[in-house]
């Protein structure tokens, strides 16, 4: 089997894996990374979205041998050090109420935080487009649109 | 009473609500309260069931039916068995003695057709998807792969795929049934004939409500833990109903009651798709305990969008009688509800949910209702987010629209004209429902303000003069819906299976915290964020200081679980009367602190204090400290102040409101934009309005997604062509529109919260809020009704023909789903 060597939220793994598993089922099934999860077979959703070298990735349309040598950030590093520090985008979803379920969550955090590195200041209907490639079945999105809004004015405030 | 909300959008409310809490004054009912839920959602510490993994857990995998009718023949799993990394794997037969019959709750008639629905097919499968065999294996790969070794033979029978021919029994679902009439519901209020007689005006109307799939973003999952030796099995499921599954796997699978531990962990949405019992958990069960290891499924979304219930499907024959001013007489509703191939655990009670909501808001002398079951080699249907009342609601309010324009009166006109004036309340339907209050004037006053009715129609009439390519359509929904499901008699008298009461158990810890108990299990709706602001106002507590226990059979013992809009209504106002129960306990105490009479103590704030000397206090924190110890209680006094309460209301609840929506339509292309939506819910008292806007949002989004964007489409040979989410046009976010919402207050009578439940509120009106749009803006090209999605596809054949865009005799297929061809699901681009 194919050996990877990939850096996960900060830590290093090295890794013997079959050449077909997903980078989503990497992630939850070996490395137990199971904040991100999985929500389609056809890669319309986005729930399983991270960062791969800094892109944001649907990781079930990636295979993880595709992944060696990457750095890849989860929804469970992307606050940096600490068990209870949030990425500001945590910070706006939650003041925004931006999720019910929050199974949509960490894939559409992910791909919102990706948004605004392309386009810091981006008008509602930006936003929108932005994150057509994740779909929410909770809220209509309206929140969620409010709640990326609001991360980006922190984010340029910064 | 009624009040309306001055603070205007529920945005300024939250910014202008405080993080902190203070038991003394502040009261946290009607605070905009972020959610204690979204801690672990946001940062990923989720415990959603697919990430549960035990020592030795093993993946089962399905194998499905790929026919939609056949005998089968032949089914040989032992190639399986060899290949690498599988435990074991079995056919239909080989657990047939252990896996019983999925159960049907809501046998609705003493005379309905109640099919057998094993959970592994054995003799026929009757639809795509149907299970037929599965393999246990070390690796969730190894699992899928050894599908592939299994040998099934199938000798094809004829589907049967629409309502209307398989009511001529030509080829039968079940053949041993002769029939594929499930039952026949009839229901009459006061006398639709004479009624009838009566009129000057009598407008019929067909409206197709389509096939849906419900698609929470969490697909199902279940573990199962057993202790092989001591028969006792722990079942984590991604289900709304942990409670009632507990009893169905006892029943079905004949392991005690007592021996199953159901446990719903993180449930990521549901919208009535989870609100059932499912093969795939009854046979993780049995498998579990045949291996004595534990197992663990996840369906794919491909998967299980042929084997979780699909939603609506109703052929609806509508009949409106009136008078020329536009006084209604009476409503006559012919309903065919598609089945499927089984009966679930209330598919056909879902239908007849609808039938106490045809009349709606409005005030009739004669009103008939029947609704006829038929079954399909389709996939079964059950409730989806509104069970019947969408259905009941969308056919009211587009036939009050029709009835508007064949009259010339304007449709808002004409709905005030029938409904029930607010100084009516309470009143008894025709329906023989007592809605117990309401206020459809203040709704639709301040629905028509924020929606500036009068300029939007003088910029219709100006499209439609200069014939502007781009026409602006205008839609009224003025809806009500009984929600809050309640009263275990009146369930009782539909022949539900089972009550509709709730619990909640309220436990005073010792340093002062207190833990809420509720049988309801939240999969969004932030219970645990609601129902501590419900215990912190009637305990005196601090909100932070309340934690919610819930989706455990063996920490939440009693409940009937989260649907129909009944959580806050029924289980949120358990919580207050167990708060009650706890305040009277404790109230003994305090005064035998205090050294005085029971009858002298006020309550107030968290404190009780003695009448006349507020000094003399103490708080019920010093209580529950006091009788934990226990050293010096009142003589006979049992050392404790929890307390339990089981609600079992009276009535429903009736929330209501009005919707306004706009759609400009481009007349070259078909396409539909919204382009404004008010929506004004009157749902009585509000508990948390952030999560209420946030309720109201997702409903509209999917209500509006029925009229635009949904529909599961079968082909002739019974396939589903709408079988993932390529093909299934769940709306992203530039296929929505910003919305505008609003409330007014007109408590509910029948609970001491006033509340009245908003889960499914937002679905059930914007539906035929938008089809009006739609239907508005073609007016003038002779069409009177659309095909549900309104593709840009069928909007533009509709403007051509000035047709309804798709009706039966244009399907491309024996299915009416087949109106909608496989390259024009996807609708908006």
């Amino acid at each position: 089997m194919p050996r990877i060597e990939v850096t996960v939220d900060g830590v290093n793994y090295v890794d013997e894996v079959e050449p077909r598993l997903l980078l989503a089922h990497y992630l939850r099934d070996e490395l137990g990374l199971v904040g991100t999860p999985i929500g389609c077979d056809t890669s319309n959703c986005g729930s399983c979205t991270v960062h791969v070298d800094g892109m944001s990735v649907k990781s079930c349309s990636m295979l993880a041998v595709q992944a060696d040598g990457a750095e890849i950030t989860t929804i469970q590093g992307i606050a940096g050090e600490g068990a209870t520090a949030l990425h500001p985008m945590q910070q706006a979803f939650h003041e925004k109420h931006a999720l019910q379920c929050g199974y949509c969550t960490p894939g559409m955090i992910m791909a919102a935080i990706d948004l605004l590195k392309d386009n810091p200041s981006p008008s509602d209907e930006e936003i929108r487009h932005g994150l057509e490639g994740n779909l929410c079945r909770c809220t209509g999105y309206q929140n969620i649109v409010r709640a990326v809004a609001q991360a980006a004015t922190a984010e340029v405030a910064r | 009473m009624t009040e309306e909300l001055d603070a205007g959008l529920v945005a300024e409310q939250i910014a202008e609500s405080g993080e902190q809490s203070s038991p003394d004054g502040t009261r946290q009912i009607g605070q905009a309260r972020r959610r204690k839920e979204d801690a672990k959602l946001i940062t990923g510490q989720t415990r959603w069931t697919d990430n549960i993994t035990l020592p030795g857990l093993l993946h089962m995998a399905v194998l499905r039916s790929p026919m939609a009718h056949a005998r089968i023949s032949r089914v040989d799993v032992s190639a399986a068995i060899k290949r690498p990394g599988v435990i074991a794997a079995f056919s239909g037969a080989d657990l047939a003695a252990d896996l019983g019959s999925l159960p049907c709750a809501w046998p609705v008639t003493a005379d309905m057709v109640h099919p057998d629905h094993p959970p592994l097919a054995t003799e026929e499968v009757r639809y795509v998807g149907d299970a037929v065999a599965v393999v246990v294996a070390r690796g969730r790969y190894q699992a899928a792969d050894a599908l592939e070794a299994i040998e099934v033979e199938y000798e094809p029978l004829p589907p049967v795929l629409d309502m209307e021919e398989a009511l001529k029994d030509e080829a039968l679902v079940h053949s041993d049934k002769g029939t594929n009439k499930c039952f026949l519901w009839p229901f009459d209020g006061g006398d639709y004939d004479a009624a009838k007689a009566k009129a000057e005006v009598v407008l019929k109307r067909r409206f197709i409500q389509q096939r849906l799939i419900p698609t929470a973003l969490e697909p199902r999952c279940v573990v199962v833990e057993p202790i092989a030796a001591a028969n006792e099995f722990t079942v984590y499921s991604a289900t709304q109903i942990p409670h009632i599954l507990r009893v169905m796997l006892a029943l079905v699978t004949s392991i005690p009651e007592h021996k199953i531990r159901v446990i719903a962990p993180d449930v990521g949405g549901g919208f009535g798709s989870k609100l059932n019992v499912y093969a795939e958990e009854v046979i993780a069960l049995v498998v579990a305990k045949r291996l004595g290891r534990p197992v663990k499924w996840t369906e794919s979304r491909s998967e299980g969008y042929q084997a979780t219930i699909h939603g609506r499907d109703q052929i609806q024959d509508i009949e409106i009688a009136a008078k020329r001013d536009g006084t209604i007489l009476g409503l006559s509703v012919d309903l065919k509800a598609d089945m499927g191939a089984y009966l679930q655990l209330v598919t056909p009670g879902i239908p007849i949910l609808g039938a106490f909501m045809f009349n709606s808001i409005y005030k009739m002398e004669g009103y008939r209702f029947r609704c006829t079951g038929v079954f399909t080699t389709k996939t079964p249907t059950d409730a989806y987010r509104g069970a019947g009342r969408p259905e009941a609601t969308y056919a009211i309010e587009r036939i009050m629209t029709e009835l508007a324009v064949e009259l010339g009166i304007d449709p808002m006109e004409i709905r005030r004209k029938n409904w029930i004036k607010h100084e009516e309340f309470p009143y008894e339907t025709i329906a023989g429902m007592t809605y117990d209050s309401g206020n459809y004037e203040a709704a639709t006053d301040r629905a028509m303000q924020l929606f500036g009715y009068d300029e939007l129609l003088r910029e219709q009439q100006e499209r439609r003069d200069r014939h502007d390519p781009v026409q602006l359509g205008i839609g009224i929904s003025t809806f009500t819906e009984m929600c809050g499901l309640a009263p275990s008699r009146v369930l009782g008298s539909l022949s539900y299976g089972a009550g509709g009461w709730e619990a909640a158990s309220i436990r005073m810890l010792p340093t002062g915290k207190v833990e809420v108990v509720t049988g309801t299990s939240p999969h969004g709706q932030g219970h645990g964020t609601s129902w501590s602001q419900i215990a912190a106002d009637a305990l005196g507590v601090a909100f932070e200081d309340v934690e919610v226990i819930h989706g455990d059979t063996d920490s939440a013992p009693m409940g009937m679980d989260t649907y129909g809009s009944r959580s806050l209504v029924v289980g949120g106002v358990a919580v207050h009367l167990a708060a009650q129960k706890v305040i009277e306990k404790a109230r003994r105490v305090a005064a035998h602190m205090l050294e005085a009479d029971e009858g002298d103590i006020d309550f107030a704030a968290g404190s009780f204090s003695v009448k006349g000397s507020p000094e003399a206090s103490k708080t019920i924190q010093d209580v529950a400290l006091a009788t934990f110890a226990a050293h010096d209680l009142p003589e006979g006094m049992e050392p404790s102040i929890n307390a339990d309460a089981v609600l079992d209301p009276e009535n429903f609840s009736f929330p209501h409101g009005t919707h306004l929506c706009a759609v400009e339509i481009d007349t070259e292309t078909g396409f539909t934009k919204i382009r404004s939506y008010v929506a004004v819910d009157d749902i009585g008292n509000v508990i948390n309005p952030m999560i209420v806007e946030g309720q109201v949002h997702g409903g509209l989004a999917q209500g509006i997604a029925q009229a635009l964007y949904e529909e599961a489409v079968y082909d002739a040979e019974g396939n589903l062509i709408t079988g993932s989410l390529v093909d299934y046009l769940v709306p992203a976010a530039p296929d929505l529109p910003e919305f505008t919402t609003d409330r007014t207050v007109t408590a509910a009578t029948s609970n001491p919260l006033g509340v009245k439940g908003v889960g499914e509120a937002g679905t059930i009106a914007s539906t035929p809020a938008v089809m009006n749009a739609v239907v508005d803006a073609l007016r003038p090209y002779g069409v009177n009704d659309i095909r549900m999605p309104a593709t840009p596809e069928r909007v533009w054949r509709a403007i051509q023909e000035g047709s309804s865009g798709g009706e039966r005799s244009a399907a491309g297929t024996v299915s009416y789903g087949g109106a909608q061809t496989a390259a024009t699901a996807g609708g908006a681009e």
